[in-house]
């Protein structure tokens, strides 16, 4: 049993060296350019907050609309600490100060809120995260609506691979555990949860802050990357955006939301070349999805080698047939 | 206490409008259970209707919200037949995802075919341009107006709600669709009517809105939108009444916090007061607490 826990960490590792290793390549032959760097930066920034919001919506089953806050919180920690420390310790201090301070405000509301159900929780996170860049919008230190700006880069594609690659294994492996467990006992159903003498209060919270404790690293990400804040970056449509990736790759599909946040990505990019009509293209691509297949493009399955012995299976009792006939 | 009664009149005007976007977030809510986030598009499509027949066909403001309403009756019956009806059994937050994405294509195909630059309304003259005093208090005929027909509106509201068959069809429904059915309802057509019913109030409320302010955009929904919504759930969703005291609340505590607090966080506080609305009494002012049942 250990040395099959062992081979599975081994073979997870390594193909997470080769995915690093590949792009690194890539960026040292020049076949990466920097625009494409760039959407590889948005790619990874998406994937955590996609993954972490999935922890909170898809897995506990809390509906939350206020993720851009977090991730503001994160990012205006961070860059407000590397602009007055701009080293590598200073930003990591504020990835991690970042981090912190949303997981702390997403304690502090959670704690209250996250007794409301449903479509009250969402519109009470919605409310949250607009007081939230309301705040930003008017404080000095932020600079306001005019934005921080000359935020020192230190987010480079090794930094993007292990915050994102790190994000995701830490979430999977919480999921995991007991604690996971007891997460999504909540979101199958919250009154049975009770009655098997879960806390769902402590774990609804719990999912909560890890979910904002990583939103927040994604703010980090995204302001050492791209260098400028504004609060208007994080406003409700910003919020939108994160959730209809997890709903697209499908809630409860942690490779769903990966998928969905690189499909995204990829639309999003190839419709750049019509920026009048992007926006209508993509919003139709989502109605057109969520009308012909609601439960998202991977319902609450994961990608794994399980998946493809069973389409295996599938594809050989179908070719298994016809040789029959023959 | 005469700038109190100014800022009354016009926390008033503009929880009018508040209210009258709010009853389509409430009613809908009330029958299937969707946030429906495209209404503040449709009020905003109502706002473009009006301006095209005031400024093209030179109509007066009876006529264009007529016409308004009318074609926002249309959209929002077309909306919910086109997006919604097929989601009929699906998870709420995959309609609610639709709903999202209808207000984009709304907004976004709204852009692209007038453009993004804000648009002004012709201003107003004869009798409706005036103002009057009232004891020092300064009150706009299109106060008066706005006012008058958000009353008069909601009265015609409430009467097709309780005295009509098909008010009664959708009170029945509300309660429970399955029982509804089995009573020979049409539920189909019934939630229908109930998208027809809220968008047409929210064209009027658009062209309103253009006629009180002036100016319209195509992303002049959002905020609105989110506001009314707040209403909504402050009265208790799903309640007509509900809908319009907190419209009318909602206006009211912006205007004040506008007047004597800080502009700034007009917004921050209506939404703080909704968090806590929220936390003490979940289901809003007029609602009841119920129990959840296994």
């Amino acid at each position: 049993m250990k040395n099959m826990l062992q081979k599975r960490w081994l073979k997870t590792l390594l193909s997470l060296v080769a995915a690093y290793g590949v792009v690194q390549l890539l960026i040292a032959v020049g076949v990466i350019n920097d625009y494409i760097q760039a959407t590889i930066a948005t790619i990874c920034i998406n994937m955590v907050l996609a993954v972490s919001l999935n922890l909170i919506t898809g897995f506990t089953g809390q509906f939350s609309l206020g993720h851009a806050g977090f991730m503001s919180i994160g990012a205006y920690v961070c860059g407000i600490i590397t602009v007055a420390n701009p080293t590598l310790p200073g930003f990591l201090l504020g990835t991690l100060a970042g981090a912190v301070t949303a997981a702390v405000v997403g304690f502090l509301v959670g704690l209250p809120t996250l007794r409301l159900r449903g479509d009250y929780l969402a519109i009470a996170t919605l409310g949250m995260s607009e007081i939230i860049r309301i705040v930003f919008l008017n404080m000095q230190i932020t600079n306001g609506a005019a934005g921080l700006n000359g935020i020192p880069q230190f987010v480079n594609w090794t930094w993007m691979f292990l915050f994102t690659a790190g994000t995701i294994l830490l979430i999977v492996n919480f999921l995991h555990s007991s604690h996971g467990r007891a997460c999504i006992s909540i979101r199958e159903d919250e009154i049975a949860a009770e009655a098997m003498g879960i806390n769902t209060t402590k774990y609804k919270v719990m999912s909560f802050t890890i979910g904002a404790f990583f939103a927040g690293v994604a703010g980090a990400m995204y302001a050492s990357y791209f260098y400028f804040l504004k609060p208007d970056l994080f406003n409700f449509q910003k919020s939108v955006d994160i959730l209809v990736i997890v709903v697209l790759g499908g809630m409860g599909s942690i490779s769903g939301s990966i998928i969905a946040a690189v499909l995204l990505a990829v639309i999003s990019t190839v419709l750049q070349s019509f920026p009048e009509l992007r926006m209508v293209i993509y919003s139709l691509v989502l109605v057109i999805i969520m009308i012909f297949r609601p439960q998202g493009l991977m319902g609450s399955r994961e990608i794994s080698a399980a998946l493809f012995r069973k389409w295996g299976e599938g594809l050989k009792r179908v070719f298994g047939k016809e040789k029959e006939r023959v | 206490m005469e700038q109190f009664l100014q800022q009354l009149i016009n926390g008033l005007s503009l929880g009018s409008i508040y209210a009258l976007i709010a009853l389509g977030y409430t009613m809908v809510y009330g029958i299937i259970k969707l946030i429906n986030f495209a209404h503040c598009d449709v009020y905003m499509i109502g706002a473009y209707v009006g301006y095209a027949c005031m400024t093209y066909f030179h109509l007066g403001l009876l006529p264009s919200m007529l016409i308004a309403m009318a074609a926002c009756t249309l959209l929002g019956m077309a909306i919910e037949k086109i997006a919604y009806k097929p989601l009929r059994n699906a998870t709420r937050i995959a309609v609610l995802i639709t709903a999202l994405g209808v207000s984009m294509f709304l907004e976004y195909g709204t852009m692209f075919f007038v453009k993004a630059e804000v648009r002004a309304y012709p201003s107003m003259t004869g009798w409706m341009a005036q103002s009057f005093q009232v004891g020092g208090v300064n009150i706009s005929m299109l106060q008066v107006i706005i006012m008058a027909v958000t009353v008069i509106l909601m009265i015609l509201l409430q009467f097709i709600v309780k005295r009509t068959r098909v008010g009664r069809a959708m009170r029945a429904v509300s309660l429970d669709k399955d029982a509804a059915e089995l009573m020979g309802i049409n539920v189909n057509s019934t939630i229908s009517f109930t998208f027809a019913l809220g968008s047409a109030l929210a064209g009027a409320a658009g062209v309103l809105v253009g006629v009180y302010y002036n100016s319209i955009n195509p992303l002049m929904g959002m905020l609105p939108g989110i506001k009314a919504f707040v209403a909504a759930v402050f009265g208790g969703i799903g309640l007509i009444p509900g809908a319009m005291v907190g419209g009318y609340a909602i206006g009211m505590i912006e205007t004040m916090v506008d007047g004597y607090g800080n502009s700034l966080y007009k917004d921050a506080v209506v939404f703080a007061i909704l968090i806590l609305i929220l936390i003490v009494k979940p289901a809003g002012l007029l609602g009841k607490n119920t129990r959840e049942k296994v």
